[in-house]
C-alpha cells in the first residue's frame, strides 16, 4: 500500500505542530522519521493514524483520498500504530486485550484466540502467555503483544513512535528482525518515529527529518551521521561535559536490602552514593530500579537489610506512644481470660459471657482508638524523615505525585518551603517562586494553576521547587519529554548542585541519557542488581545486554 | 433443628436475597462501565414506591373491569420501576459525562433527594395491599431434594433473578460486548483507540444496571416485603454498595455475597428468639458492622501485606484471587471530543 | 452578553429552574404553590416564635457546615456528620445525665462548658473512627459514614430504652429531661440559645481565616486535591486528615450538643433530624464559599422550620422541604458551571506519549 501525506497542517492555538508536510511512503521499505522532542512526528502519526484529525491537508491511499474519523478507521484501512506507551488494558487477560475489538461475533473465541495468537506469535519470533495479565508484562512484551493485534488486523502499514525506549537489546533485536522481515519479505510498509541517529541508521532504508513542525528533507540510508544531525538541530549542538567526578563522603549507605512485593523480590541490594555523584539506574520497567528508588527515599518498606542517609536509617519516627494500641489488645485479651475463668469457676453464665465479652470490646476498642488516633499523630512516615534530612524524590507522574492539580505555583512553593510560618506568607512566597521561574525558565506565573502548564513546564516546575541545598536527589526520568535544549539546562542546573555536594540517583530508560549524565550506572533486570559501571566504561550496546540480564 | 428447617430457612435467605442479588448485578454492571451511582439508596425507595403505586393503580382498574389476576399490574409495576432506576442512572451519567459534574456528589444529592421526593409521592398508599408477585415452584425440579426446595419453589422474579446474574457474569467475561465494557471501564483511552465509543457504551450500561436497580427497589414492594411505607427500604442500598465492592466488582462473587448478607441477618434473627435476654440492639447493628468487617477485609493494606509473606509460589495467584480492584476509570468522565 | 455578567447572573438559572421544577410538583399533587410558598414564610420568619425557630435550627446548621468546609477542602467525603452529631449529643447528655446527678453542686458555668468539650471529643472520636477506618483500613468514608450513622441511631436508642431510660418506665420517646442548670441559656421562652448562635458564628469566622490564610490551610487543601502529591511535598496525609476529619466531628457534636441541651431538654430518638445531611448539602451549594455556607444554612433552616406550618396548611407530606433543598442543590450541581453547560468549540484531547 502506497501513502500519501499532502500539505498536512496541524495547529493548536498558536503553535504550528505540523506545517505542511509532504511524505510518500512506498510498501516493502522502512522509514525513518527523525527529530526532536516537539518536532512535531508524533503529532504527524497521531493525524496519519486517526487519532486526531489534521487541521489542512489530505492522506491519500493507493492515490485514493481518504479521512479518518476514528483510529479504528484508520485500521481498518490498514494503517496501525503502536504508541510508546501502548494503548493496551493493563488489568486485563493479554487473550483479552488481543479479542477488545477485534471483531464483531458475540461470544468469544478465548480458546480458538489463545492459538492464533500464539501461533501469530510463534510466526513473528516472540514469545506470549494468553493467559497472563497485561499488567505483569514488561514494556517489550506489551509492545510485542500490540504489534501482533495490530498484524492480526491486517496492518499494511505499521508506525512505531520511540518503540526502542525502554526495552531490552534482545528485544529490539527480535524487534528489529521482525520488522525487516515485514518490509522486505511480506511488503509492508514501516514507519519508525525516533529521535535517536544510530537505531535509524541501523534499521531504516530512508529518513525523513522534521524540525519544528516543518519537514526538512528526506535522505537516503546509510550515509553520514553528520548530516541527519545537520538536518534535526540546524546545527551540530556541543553536548554538556560532565566534570569529572571526585569521590567524597558518603551520602546514602545501602547495606544487603530487600525489598518484596508479590510481583517482584529485588534481593540484597548493596552500594554507596558519595557526595556529588551521579548514579543511574538502567533496567526495563519493573525490573527492581524504581522500587530500590523508592526505597530509599522510605516510600517503599524494606523486607530487610537498612538504608542510611549520613549514616543515619531512613526508618520514620515511631511514635512515643506506639503502644496505646497494644494496650489496647492486651487489655481485651487479659479481661476475656478473666471472664473465661469466672464461666469456668461457674460464676457467670454464657449470656453474661456474651455480654462481658461485647463491654470488653467496646473499652477496648475506644482505648484502641484513641491510641491509634493519638499514634498517627505522633508518627514520622520515613519518607517524611527522609525529607527532612534533605532528600527529595521527583516522581514520574507529574500530576499524579507530584504537582497538585488546581494548586498554583506559589502554593507549591509555600508548601516546599523548608519553613513554614503558621499564617503564610504569600508575598514572600510569591517573590521566590518568580525567582526560581526565571532560573529554571518555566513559563508560567506565580499565580498560573500548574494543570494548565505543558507536561514540559510541569517538569521544569518541579525541579523549580527543589530547595538548596540538599544531600540527594532522586528523580524518575527527569527529562521525558523535554526536548534538548531544555535537558541541557536542567542538567546543567543539577551540575551546579553537584558541586555543592549534592547526590543524585535517577532512573531513565534513555540509555544515551544514562551513559551521559551518570557516573556510575546501577544495571537491572529481573530484580536483581546485574551489576554497576563506571558510565566511562560502557556502551549502549553493553548497557543493552546487561538489561536483558546478561552480565558483561 | 432438622434438615428440612433448615432446607426451608436456606430457601427463605436465598429468597430474601434475590431482590438485594438485583440490586448488586445492576450497580456491578453500572460501575463495570466506569461509572459510579451512589444513589442507590434513593433510587431503590422511589423505584418501589412508583412500581407499588402503578401497579395498585392498574390493579384497581382492572379489577372494576372485572379482570382478575395481577399479571398486567405487576408487569406495569415493574416496568415502571426499571424506568426510573434507569432515568436516576442515566442522570448520574449524564451530569458526569455531558455536564462534567463529579458523579459522587450527584448520587449523594439524588440518595437524599430521591427518598424524600419517594416519601411525598407515595403519602397516599403506605399501608394498603397491592398485588404480589405469585409463587410459582417450577414443576419436576423443585422435587428435587434440598436443591430443589432451595432454588426452584419461588416466583418468577427470583429465577429471572438468577438467571441475570448468570447472564451478567456471561456477559462480562464471554462476550465481546462485555469485553468492551470492562474496556470501557477500565481505560477508556485505549477502548476509544480501538473504535469503541467510550461514553455511548457508558449510557448503556449505566442505563442497564439502573434498571436492575430500579427492578430490585420494586421487587421490595411486589414481591417481599409487600407495600408502601415512608423509608420503606432504607439502607438497603448502601448494603448493596458495600456488596459489590465485596464481590470485587463480579457478579457471581456479588450475589454469593447477598447470600453471605441473607444468612448473617437469619442467624442473628434465630440467635435473638434463641437469646432474648440480649439487648436487640447488638442484632440491629450487626448488619453495619459486618458491612465495616467485610470492607476491612478487602480493604484493608494488612492482607495485601500478609500476601507478601506468603510462599513465593502462592503469591501471585493469591493476589489475583483477592484483587479486588475497582474498575481503573471508575468515577472519571473520559474527554472525546 | 459578556461573559463576566454571564458568570454572575448565571446561578439564577439553577434556582429558577428548581422554582419551576417544584411549582409542577406542587401542581401535580393539587396543592396551591402560593399558599405553600407563603406557609414557608410563615412557618418560618413571620412571627417573633417562628424566626426564633428558624435561628435555633440555623446554629447546629451552621456548626455541622463549618465543619464539613473543613473536611470537603481536605477532600473527604464526611457523611458521617449526621451520627457524629448524635454521639456529640450522646456525650452531652452523659454530662448533663450522670455528672450533673453525681455532683449536684456544679453551676451552670461549669457544667455547660463541660457538656460542651464532651459533646466535641465524643463527636470527633466518632469522626476519628471514620478516618481511622480509612486511612488504615481502606473503608472509604462514605460507607464508613453511613455504618457510623447507623451505630450511632442504634446506640441512642439502647441508651433511652436501656441504661438511660426514665424511672416512670420505657418510652422508646427520650430520657428524662435534663436538670435547668444544665441547659444552655435561652431567650425568652423560645428554644433558641442566642449563646450557641455566637459560638457558631464565631467558628465559623475561625474556620475561613484557617483555611484561608494559614498554611495547614493550604495543607489540607493540597491534600483534597491529591493526595499522593500533598504526600510526596511533605504533608501527613494521613495525620492531616484525621484532624480534619476530628475537627468536623468535634463541630458536629456541638450541633448535637445544642440540639439536646436548647431545642430539647433531653436525648430523644431522633435528635439530628437529618440535620447532618442537610448540612453536607448546604456546603455543595455553597460551593464551599463560607459566607455562602452563612446565608444558604438560614434559608434551608428557613425551609425546615417552615415544612412544618406547610405541612399544616396544605396536607403536603414534611418531605417538601426536603424536596425543594435537593433540587436546588441537584440543579446547582449539574448547572451550576455554565462553562460546562454552554458547550466550548470541541477541543481535539491531546493524545497519550508525550507532548509534541
Amino acid at each position: 500500500m502506497r501513502v500519501e501525506l499532502q500539505e498536512i497542517r496541524k495547529i493548536f492555538g498558536d503553535v504550528r505542530a505540523n506545517d505542511g508536510i509532504d511524505l510518500t511512503f512506498e510498501p516493502g521499505k522502512i522509514y525513518g522519521l527523525l527529530g526532536e522532542n516537539g518536532a512535531g512526528k508524533s503529532t504527524l502519526m497521531k493525524i496519519l493514524s486517526g487519532y486526531q484529525p489534521p487541521t489542512s491537508g489530505q492522506i491519500l491511499l493507493d492515490g485514493q483520498p481518504i479521512s479518518f474519523s476514528a483510529p479504528d478507521d484508520a485500521l481498518n484501512a490498514g494503517i496501525g500504530m503502536l504508541y510508546q506507551s501502548p494503548l493496551d488494558f493493563p488489568p486485563l487477560q493479554v487473550i483479552e486485550n488481543h479479542l477488545l475489538a477485534y471483531d464483531n461475533r458475540l461470544i468469544l473465541k478465548l480458546e480458538d484466540g489463545s492459538e492464533e495468537l500464539k501461533a501469530y506469535a510463534r510466526r513473528f519470533g516472540f514469545e506470549i502467555d494468553p493467559e497472563r495479565y497485561v499488567d505483569t508484562l514488561t514494556l517489550g512484551e506489551r509492545q510485542q503483544m500490540e504489534l501482533l493485534r495490530l498484524l492480526a488486523l491486517g496492518a499494511e502499514l505499521l508506525i512505531l513512535d520511540e518503540p526502542t525506549t525502554g526495552i531490552s537489546a534482545e528485544q529490539k533485536e527480535v524487534l528489529f528482525s521482525t520488522m525487516r522481515r515485514l518490509a522486505h519479505d511480506e511488503n509492508k510498509t514501516i514507519v519508525l518515529v525516533s529521535h535517536k541517529l544510530e537505531e535509524v541508521q541501523e534499521l531504516c532504508d530512508q529518513v525523513a527529518v522534521l524540525r519544528q513542525g516543518k519537514l526538512i528533507g528526506t535522505q537516503d540510508i546509510p550515509c553520514p551521521t553528520s548530516i541527519l544531525v545537520r538536518m534535526m538541530f540546524g546545527e551540530e549542538i556541543p553536548r554538556s561535559e560532565q566534570p569529572a567526578f571526585e569521590e567524597g563522603p558518603v551520602v546514602l549507605q545501602i547495606n544487603d536490602a530487600c525489598i518484596h512485593t508479590y510481583r517482584l523480590a529485588v534481593e540484597h541490594i548493596e552500594f554507596e552514593v558519595h557526595e556529588g555523584e551521579v548514579i543511574g539506574f538502567a533496567g526495563l520497567e519493573g525490573s527492581g530500579q524504581g522500587l530500590l528508588l523508592r526505597a530509599c527515599a522510605g516510600l517503599i518498606p524494606l523486607r530487610s537489610g537498612e538504608i542510611l542517609l549520613d549514616g543515619k536509617p531512613v526508618k520514620g519516627k515511631r511514635s512515643p506512644v506506639f503502644w496505646l494500641p497494644y494496650l489496647a489488645y492486651a487489655v481485651f485479651i487479659v479481661r476475656l481470660i478473666w471472664l473465661l475463668v469466672e464461666l469456668i469457676l461457674g460464676r457467670i453464665r454464657g449470656v453474661q459471657l456474651a455480654g462481658g465479652i461485647v463491654v470488653a470490646l467496646l473499652l477496648s476498642g475506644a482505648i484502641w482508638l484513641v491510641g491509634t488516633i493519638i499514634e498517627s499523630w505522633t508518627s514520622v512516615a520515613p519518607y517524611h524523615e527522609f525529607y527532612a534530612q534533605g532528600g527529595a524524590f521527583v516522581p514520574a507522574g507529574r500530576l499524579d505525585e507530584g504537582l497538585v492539580a488546581g494548586l498554583s505555583l506559589t502554593e507549591h512553593m509555600i508548601l516546599a518551603a523548608p519553613e513554614h510560618s503558621f499564617m503564610v506568607n504569600w508575598n514572600a512566597a510569591r517573590e521566590e517562586i518568580q525567582k526560581r521561574i526565571n532560573q529554571v525558565n518555566v513559563v508560567g506565573r506565580p499565580e498560573s494553576d500548574v494543570a494548565e502548564l505543558s507536561g514540559g513546564n510541569q517538569q521544569r516546575a518541579m525541579i523549580a521547587l527543589l530547595n538548596a541545598p540538599l544531600r540527594l536527589i532522586m528523580l524518575e526520568h527527569p527529562t521525558r519529554g523535554l526536548d534538548v535544549t531544555s535537558a541541557n539546562h536542567i542538567w546543567g542546573l543539577f551540575q551546579q548542585r553537584r558541586r555543592e555536594g549534592t547526590a543524585f540517583m535517577f532512573i531513565s530508560a534513555d540509555l544515551d541519557e544514562l551513559l551521559e549524565r551518570s557516573d556510575r550506572i546501577a544495571v537491572f533486570s529481573g530484580g536483581r542488581l546485574i551489576q554497576i559501571v563506571r558510565a566511562s566504561d560502557t556502551s549502549v550496546e553493553e548497557l543493552g545486554y546487561m538489561i536483558g540480564g546478561e552480565q558483561v | 433443628m432438622n434438615d428440612t428447617q433448615l432446607v426451608r430457612m436456606l430457601a427463605l435467605i436465598i429468597a430474601q436475597s434475590a431482590p438485594l442479588m438485583l440490586a448488586v448485578t445492576g450497580e456491578t454492571i453500572t460501575e463495570r462501565g466506569g461509572v459510579i451511582n451512589l444513589s442507590l439508596d434513593g433510587s431503590m425507595l422511589i423505584a418501589a414506591m412508583g412500581g407499588f403505586v402503578v401497579a395498585y393503580k392498574i390493579d384497581l382498574l382492572l379489577q372494576a373491569a372485572g379482570i382478575s389476576g395481577n399479571f398486567f399490574p405487576l408487569m406495569a409495576g415493574f416496568s415502571t420501576a426499571a424506568l426510573i432506576g434507569m432515568l436516576v442512572a442515566l442522570l448520574i451519567a449524564w451530569g458526569s459525562i455531558r455536564l462534567k459534574q463529579d458523579q459522587v456528589a450527584i448520587g449523594f444529592v439524588l440518595t437524599l433527594l430521591l427518598a424524600d421526593v419517594a416519601n411525598f409521592l407515595g403519602q397516599d398508599y403506605t399501608r394498603l395491599p397491592g398485588p404480589r408477585v405469585k409463587h410459582l415452584p417450577i414443576p419436576l425440579l423443585s422435587e428435587i431434594p434440598i436443591l430443589g426446595p432451595m432454588f426452584f419453589n419461588h416466583d418468577l422474579l427470583i429465577y429471572l433473578t438468577f438467571a441475570i446474574v448468570g447472564i451478567a457474569w456471561f456477559w462480562m467475561f464471554r462476550t465481546q460486548p462485555g469485553l468492551r465494557m470492562r474496556g470501557v471501564g477500565e481505560r477508556p483511552e485505549s477502548a476509544f483507540a480501538r473504535g469503541i465509543g467510550v461514553n455511548r457504551v457508558r449510557y448503556l450500561y449505566t442505563a442497564l444496571g439502573g434498571a436492575l436497580v430500579g427492578i430490585s427497589g420494586a421487587a421490595y414492594s411486589l414481591d417481599i416485603k409487600l407495600g408502601w411505607s415512608d423509608n420503606h427500604i432504607l439502607g438497603i442500598g448502601w448494603i448493596a454498595l458495600a456488596i459489590v465492592i465485596f464481590g470485587g466488582w463480579r457478579p457471581i462473587r456479588g450475589a454469593l455475597g447477598t447470600i453471605l448478607y441473607g444468612i448473617t441477618k437469619a442467624l442473628a434473627q434465630k440467635l435473638q428468639t434463641t437469646f432474648p435476654q440480649v439487648p436487640v440492639v447488638l442484632f440491629n447493628s450487626l448488619q453495619w458492622l459486618l458491612m465495616l468487617g467485610v470492607l476491612l477485609l478487602v480493604g484493608s493494606s494488612g492482607i495485601r501485606r500478609l500476601i507478601d509473606y506468603a510462599p513465593a509460589r502462592l503469591q501471585q495467584p493469591l493476589a489475583q484471587a483477592l484483587r479486588v480492584a475497582p474498575p481503573q476509570a471508575l468515577g472519571t468522565a473520559f474527554v472525546d471530543d | 452578553m459578556k461573559r463576566d455578567n454571564l458568570r454572575i447572573i448565571w446561578p439564577a438559572v439553577p434556582v429558577l429552574l428548581a422554582l419551576v421544577v417544584i411549582t409542577i410538583l406542587l401542581f401535580v399533587v393539587g396543592a396551591d404553590p402560593i399558599t405553600t410558598y407563603s406557609a414557608f414564610w410563615t412557618g418560618s420568619f413571620a412571627t417573633a416564635e417562628r424566626t426564633f425557630s428558624t435561628l435555633a435550627f440555623w446554629v447546629p446548621l451552621l456548626l455541622c457546615a463549618t465543619g464539613l468546609l473543613v473536611t470537603f477542602t481536605a477532600g473527604l467525603w464526611n457523611i458521617g456528620v449526621e451520627g457524629q452529631m448524635i454521639m456529640g449529643a450522646v456525650g452531652a447528655s452523659w454530662v448533663a445525665l450522670k455528672v450533673a446527678n453525681a455532683l449536684p453542686n456544679i453551676p451552670g458555668l461549669v457544667i455547660i462548658p463541660l457538656e460542651l468539650i464532651i459533646a466535641f471529643l465524643a463527636g470527633a472520636l466518632w469522626a476519628g473512627l471514620a478516618a481511622i477506618l480509612k486511612t488504615r483500613g481502606g473503608v472509604h468514608e462514605i460507607f464508613g459514614g453511613v455504618a457510623l450513622n447507623s451505630l450511632a441511631i442504634i446506640a441512642t436508642n439502647y441508651l433511652i430504652s436501656g441504661p438511660w431510660q426514665p424511672p416512670e418506665g420505657g418510652t422508646f420517646r427520650g430520657t428524662q429531661p435534663f436538670p435547668a442548670h444544665t441547659l444552655l441559656p435561652l431567650h425568652g421562652d423560645t428554644l433558641f440559645s442566642p449563646l450557641s448562635l455566637v459560638l457558631a458564628l464565631l467558628v465559623l469566622l475561625v474556620v475561613m481565616l484557617t483555611l484561608k490564610g494559614t498554611f495547614w490551610g493550604l495543607k489540607l487543601k493540597a491534600l483534597g486535591k491529591n493526595l499522593s502529591s500533598a504526600f510526596m511535598m511533605g504533608i501527613s496525609s494521613e495525620r492531616e486528615a484525621i484532624i480534619a476529619m476530628m475537627l468536623c466531628g468535634g463541630l458536629a457534636g456541638l450541633a448535637g450538643a445544642v440540639r439536646v441541651l436548647s431545642w430539647f431538654d433531653s436525648l430523644r430518638q431522633s435528635i439530628s433530624g437529618g440535620i447532618g445531611f442537610l448540612a453536607i448539602l448546604i456546603v455543595l451549594l455553597s460551593g464551599m464559599r463560607p459566607l455562602f455556607t452563612l446565608v444558604i444554612a438560614l434559608l434551608f433552616s428557613a425551609l425546615l422550620t417552615g415544612g412544618s406550618i406547610v405541612q399544616l396548611r396544605t396536607q403536603l407530606h414534611s418531605s417538601i422541604s426536603g424536596i425543594i433543598q435537593g433540587l436546588l442543590v441537584l440543579f446547582m450541581l449539574l448547572f451550576g458551571d455554565y462553562r460546562k453547560v454552554i458547550r466550548k468549540r470541541r477541543v481535539v484531547k491531546p493524545a497519550p506519549g508525550g507532548d509534541a
